[in-house]
């Protein structure tokens, strides 16, 4: 019979809930979020409660079987937060522990291919919000940018930020996960916010933004314009590149 | 910094700046230190694209477009006649600074119309990367271009401040620059790319011996061809563009479409489209010498000197080379999978990988991402599905652009639009 268990949603917890599976050699398993549980009519669940000692053996486990670049592959496709993502990444680590040698590549097996099909659009997340992420300077001082990405990238896109912004004080804010990173010149924290009421994310309003950010802004959008090669326009192509639902962030597309 | 002063001479000189298609920040080591602004090591992001499609990584814009010289392909030239400006250099370090703070950038690619003279003009743009590094202790991706005939030691300079130099050298063949660009020669351009070769070449040998070696361009140095300007064939490119890949070792050549932009009876009218498809081809050219252990005699030669427009020159290359094939996806060595046409170095990463653990078939090959269309005729696997009749290379052709019509006639007449 399968069994099902539930956990809080953080990665420690998931790979928690697969030594669980492990030492209960459990045959067959389903592992879900807690917010996204349903009693199951048949089967057994358990509550998994998150423990990090438990949670690292898992993971140092896996990183004796592989390079470090694949078993980052267990992270990424973790933060793709699809809603089946624990059970294919369960059966990953599964073939990994049962085999002799290293299969983390071995894109022959369905479950090691579609993890890292996972992680390709979690990365490709990743690099684009390294791009289209766009700072605006607020009035006390702060860059800050929102954005809403499709996967939860944050945690990836913090070191990339915090290796090059070193001299200046940046907030990244995840809108659709209520969560942002804010660099504060000494290290990165994560932080909530309450936004103001008045706040729209979408505009500069000179209540929340410093009024030269108004003024590079349209510098920006000048120059967006003017490097521009008219007898060349190939929209298909620059919406590939930048699609339509990235625009209400970029400054130069307003 | 005066707003509307900047926002004027912005238009005006990244509109000038616009036909260099560089826009590549890669290839540096430069990390930030001491922390301050910027990380040039991990760059090569495009922040975004332009309307027609191109990458935009750096602010790229002409210290001045005033110019001595009368190139008849450049906007700029002195007998065009069009608004002059020219930025003061703490108003380029201003917007370098203030858009990467904001992420919109990842760098600088400063170029410049000739002022006064060559070594007047080099000496400005040094005086802008190098405040950038020492004043705003800025760590992100410079590209300087190199001036025709500045000094070497004003050359020297550039590379301890730039991360990349280039010079353009735009037209492909000595007659045609004589014809188009009369007050310029070859060995203008070829003396400050010289000298930067040598300097990279001693950087790298005292590197080895002294660690704290300042930096010198550590991303190399590119050019810069005009396709379709001049009228010559794509061997005489292509082959001027392995010259200089050889002798200066360069990181990379661009090739650019011309953008008619004149009136000059000596080049294309205006109205003329912008050979697009066939700086593509010149591109994956480029790609299959660099990447993929191809010559450039295999690809161009006296019987052979265009490329293809219909098909990419990787399927020309074998449709002229069938006795090469079928190759044994499982048993090929890395050089000949890669010169199976519709199979990416990726792929062929991918497959060397994934034939250790077993046998490959066409299920798994189509997991990997081979382009079946193309490659079906060039290559047997573990199945005994594959192609048995003795087909000539005219009808492979026809079949594989029969099944690939809605790519390639979209690309084609994508051409043909912009006569419209
Ligand atoms: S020297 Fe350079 S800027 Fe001046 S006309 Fe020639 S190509 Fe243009």
């Amino acid at each position: 019979m399968e069994t099902t268990l539930v956990y809080d949603g953080t990665f420690d917890g998931f790979l928690t809930c697969v030594f669980m599976a492990y030492e209960m050699k459990l045959k067959a398993v389903s592992i879900v979020k807690e917010k996204h549980f349903q009693e199951p009519m048949f089967g057994n669940w358990d509550l998994v409660n998150t423990e990090p000692d438990k949670a690292n053996r898992v993971w140092a486990g896996l990183k004796k079987k592989m390079s470090a670049n694949e078993l980052q592959r267990f992270y990424y496709a973790f933060l793709s937060e699809k809603p089946t993502v624990e059970n294919t990444i369960y059966q990953a680590i599964l073939y990994v522990f049962q085999s002799k040698n290293n299969v983390a590549s071995d894109f022959g097996n369905v479950h090691i291919l579609q993890l890292s099909k996972l992680t390709k659009n979690v990365s490709r997340e990743k690099h684009r919000m390294e791009a289209f992420v766009r700072f605006k300077l607020t009035k006390d001082g702060i860059y800050f940018a929102n954005i809403e990405p499709d996967f939860n990238v944050l945690p990836l896109i913090k070191r990339h930020f915090e290796k090059r912004y070193a001299d200046q004080k940046w907030l990244i804010y995840d809108l659709s996960r209520k969560y942002g990173i804010y660099y504060n010149l000494e290290s990165v924290e994560l932080i909530s916010l309450e936004l103001d009421r008045n706040f729209d994310p979408s505009k500069t309003s000179t209540e929340f933004f410093a009024p030269i950010e108004l003024e590079f802004q349209q510098l920006w959008q000048d120059y967006f314009k003017s490097t521009n090669i008219k007898s060349r326009k190939n929209m298909k192509l620059h919406i590939q590149h930048v699609p339509k639902r990235y625009w209400k962030y970029l400054s130069e597309k307003q | 910094m005066s707003f509307q002063r900047v926002q004027e001479k912005l238009n005006i000189l990244a509109d000038a700046a616009k036909y260099d298609v560089s826009c590549s920040s890669s290839g540096s080591n430069r990390t930030n230190k001491n922390k301050g602004l910027g990380d040039a090591s991990a760059s090569g992001i495009c922040h975004t694209y332009t309307e027609d499609g191109r990458c935009v990584s750096l602010l790229k814009i002409l210290l001045t477009n005033h110019c001595i010289f009368d190139c008849a392909y450049c906007v700029t030239r002195k007998s065009n006649d069009i608004k002059r400006a020219a930025f003061k250099v703490q108003e380029v370090v201003d917007l370098t600074m203030n858009f990467y703070r904001r992420n919109y950038i990842e760098g600088l690619f400063l170029s410049s119309g000739i002022f006064k003279s060559a070594d007047y003009t080099m000496e400005r743009l040094v005086a802008v990367a190098k405040k950038l590094r020492l004043e705003e202790n800025f760590n992100g991706y410079i590209h300087l271009k190199s001036i025709p005939g500045a000094s070497d030691e004003l050359m020297r300079e550039a590379g301890l401040y730039a991360d990349r130099l280039s010079v353009n050298i735009e037209i492909p063949t000595e007659k045609g620059l004589k014809l188009l660009a009369p007050d310029k020669n070859r060995a203008d351009f070829i003396k400050p790319m010289e000298k930067v070769k040598n300097e990279i070449i001693q950087y790298k040998s005292e590197k080895k011996i002294i660690r704290s070696t300042p930096k010198y361009a550590p991303a190399g140095q590119s050019t810069q061809m005009i396709v379709g300007a001049s009228g010559e064939n794509d061997m005489q490119i292509m082959y001027t563009s392995n010259y200089f890949y050889k002798n200066f070792n360069l990181k990379r050549v661009y090739y650019s479409g011309y953008v008619p932009i004149s009136y000059d009876t000596r080049l294309p009218q205006i109205g003329t489209p912008v050979p697009m498809l066939r700086e593509n081809r010149l591109y994956q050219t480029d790609w299959l010498l660099r990447f993929y252990g191809f010559n450039i005699e295999e690809i161009l030669n006296e019987q052979n000197q265009s490329l293809d427009l219909d098909i990419d020159p990787k399927l020309g290359w074998a449709l002229r080379n069938m006795h090469e094939f079928p190759v044994d996806i499982n048993k090929a060595d890395k050089r000949m999978l890669a010169r199976i046409p519709g199979l990416g170095m990726k792929s062929v990463f991918k497959i060397l990988n994934a034939r250790r653990y077993r046998q490959l078939n066409w299920d798994h090959l189509k997991a990997i991402g081979v382009a079946f269309n193309r490659a079906q005729y060039f290559m047997v696997c573990a199945s005994n599905q594959f192609e048995k009749r003795d087909l000539t290379p005219e009808k492979i052709k026809g079949l594989i652009l029969q099944n690939s019509k809605s790519k390639y006639t979209s690309m084609l007449s994508n051409q043909l639009n912009l006569f419209g």
